[in-house]
């Protein structure tokens, strides 16, 4: 299979998803037979991804993509994909890839599968897994169309640098775009300066209800500050108004799969459970033994997450030598 | 003002997931069913934008009879018709198609959605949407400001927020946080119970996706637990430096 993998750009850099989604490419591209060329918007600088593997990549130029216009992203993707006769085309199911990639598939006629976990390929099929229900089970479905578009869900598959390093050669692409392809534009972007987002830290820090008030997130916000971590909060203390909507990690919050992900003074409701589940290392701080948070951690502490954050982050010091 | 709200029917959030007999769905004994939660947000502004405006509110389902519950909502929140196409279909473009299919029709002004649907959680309809009717997206959308023909948007994205612009007619996905939704009184959920549901059949259409099998997640191994004291929490700092090596 041929793979067209965009690669997600900030700033005329590389993201993380980016070299994610080359490392899911190859593993698709190997396990058929197949090649992988990636395909970048604009200006940004390629090199890096020869560290994961990738030998070929479009550049995509044209006036109408300064607009930062997911419709004419899609529209670009569409053609290229068509260009190269790619039968797979991968994307990061970020903010953004989520509002390209159904577009892309109707422009394509092609299924779509969405936030994938895990890849198979079966003959001429790619079966895939995801979670489903809010992580409470697991879907596996095929795309029946030739063409298939694919999200893979942020911090699963995880980047991997190839022994053999490649140069990346760029090709550029010049898309045929008219106006109308430029639906919905972006005009303002806000970024929470100097903090560190949950949807995209390799270690979060969690805090809920059993911190017993805002002015105690101090403990989180310090542990997570020697880890290098996002902090994150519960819909309880969201809610509440103990911290603002942008930390909540749940259903009704952003969805996360950090390396760590510590929960302190969290019950685990299945709300939040939803939105960390596919974490890889789960610690629990609680001081109930019975609460749910437990049923999914590989670590856990019984114990007043108020009492035990402080020391935990000075034994953490120690180690991570902050 | 013209405005089209998708709802869909869900399993509630706290239920316990049992796969079914088929092995590629789930077991809906004892499930509740509900009107899915982003969904509530989509419906609210959609009742707002008429407040505000004027115009009417179509609210649209694709499913079985039992999504009726939802309309019946609706009806009871005063939307002014209540559309069930029905289909058994859980592929995402045959859904799609059909909300395109009615909004076609109706020629909205808006089209509002949640911004997923908690079941498969999938994100892809109101895109789809948008693309089949070729007008403008804006998903997982917190604020929304329409004057005239031209509307503001704001939407989450990883780290930040961005202001998006676009003009009617549009589609838009609603998340938590762009408004309260209201609750039906009892007397509107009595009268809506006979007020009149149109119901039509699907367009066939080949689905583009296929189940292979639905299972629950790999079972974790019992986790390490630990007590409080000094000695423990120096215990767990050495698993996760010595063990998991995650710090």
């Amino acid at each position: 299979m041929k793979i067209l993998a965009y690669l997600e750009t900030l700033d005329g850099a590389l993201k993380k998803t980016a070299f994610e989604t080359i490392t899911a490419a190859q593993h698709l591209a190997k396990n058929s037979g197949g090649s992988v060329v990636g395909i970048i918007i604009g200006g940004a600088d390629a090199s890096g991804a020869g560290a994961y593997g990738l030998a070929d990549c479009l550049v995509a130029k044209h006036a109408l993509l300064e607009k930062q216009s997911t419709s004419a992203v899609a529209e670009t993707l569409a053609q290229a994909a068509k260009a190269e006769n790619a039968d797979v085309v991968l994307l990061p199911a970020s903010s953004t890839g989520k509002e390209i990639a159904p577009r892309l598939a109707v422009k394509l006629e092609a299924g779509l599968a969405p936030d994938t976990i895990a890849h198979e390929v079966s003959g001429a099929d790619v079966i895939v897994t995801r979670p489903v229900y809010a992580g409470k089970a697991r879907l596996k479905s095929k795309i029946t169309t030739a063409k298939k578009v694919i999200t893979i869900r942020p911090n699963v598959f995880t980047a991997k640098k190839v022994d053999a390093p490649a140069t990346t050669a760029t090709r550029d692409f010049a898309p045929n775009l008219a106006d109308n392809h430029v639906k919905a534009t972006v005009t303002s972007v806000s970024r929470n300066t100097g903090k560190l987002d949950v949807a995209e830290a390799d270690i979060i820090v969690s805090g809920g209800r059993g911190l017993k008030g805002p002015e105690n997130f101090h403990l989180v916000e310090s542990l997570a500050g020697t880890l290098g971590a996002a902090v994150g909060a519960s819909r309880a203390v969201v809610d509440a108004g103990w911290r603002p909507h942008g930390e909540q990690v749940g259903q009704t919050g952003k969805t996360v799969s950090p390396t760590l992900y510590i929960a302190a003074g969290i019950s685990g409701a299945i709300q939040h459970l939803a939105g960390m589940s596919s974490s890889k290392v789960i610690v629990a701080i609680n001081k109930d033994k019975d609460a749910p948070i437990f049923q999914i951690a590989d670590y856990g502490i019984v114990g007043d997450a108020f009492e035990v954050l402080p020391k935990l982050t000075e034994k953490v010091k120690a180690v991570v030598g902050k | 003002m013209n405005i089209l709200v998708g709802l869909s029917q869900v399993p509630d959030t706290t239920t316990k997931i049992v796969i079914g007999a088929d092995g590629k769905s789930i077991d809906s004994k004892g499930v509740k069913y509900i009107m899915n939660p982003y969904d509530e947000f989509a419906l609210e502004e959609a009742l707002r934008l008429k407040e505000k405006n004027g115009g009417t509110v179509t609210a649209v389902t694709v499913g079985g009879d039992g999504a009726k519950d939802v309309l019946r909502t609706a009806l009871a929140l005063q939307v002014d018709k209540a559309i069930l196409v029905k289909s058994d279909s859980a592929d995402s473009f045959v859904i799609a198609s059909n909300l395109a299919a009615v909004a076609q029709e109706i020629k909205p002004d808006v089209v509002l959605f949640g911004r997923q649907s908690i079941d498969f959680d999938s994100f892809q309809v109101a895109p789809m949407v948008a693309e089949i009717l070729d007008m403008p997206s804006v998903t997982i959308t917190s604020k929304l400001e329409i004057n005239g023909t031209s509307l503001s948007a704001e939407r989450d994205i990883e780290g930040g927020k961005e202001t998006v612009a676009a003009s009617l007619p549009a589609v838009i996905s609603a998340q938590k946080g762009l408004n309260e939704p209201r609750y039906p009184k009892l007397p509107d959920i009595m009268k809506a119970k006979s007020k009149p549901i149109e119901e039509r059949a699907a367009s066939a259409l080949s689905a583009r996706t296929e189940i292979v099998g639905l299972e629950l997640p790999p079972a974790k191994g019992k986790g390490k637990v630990l007590g409080d004291s000094d000695g423990d929490i120096a215990e767990l700092v050495k698993l996760l430096h010595e063990e998991a090596k995650v710090i």
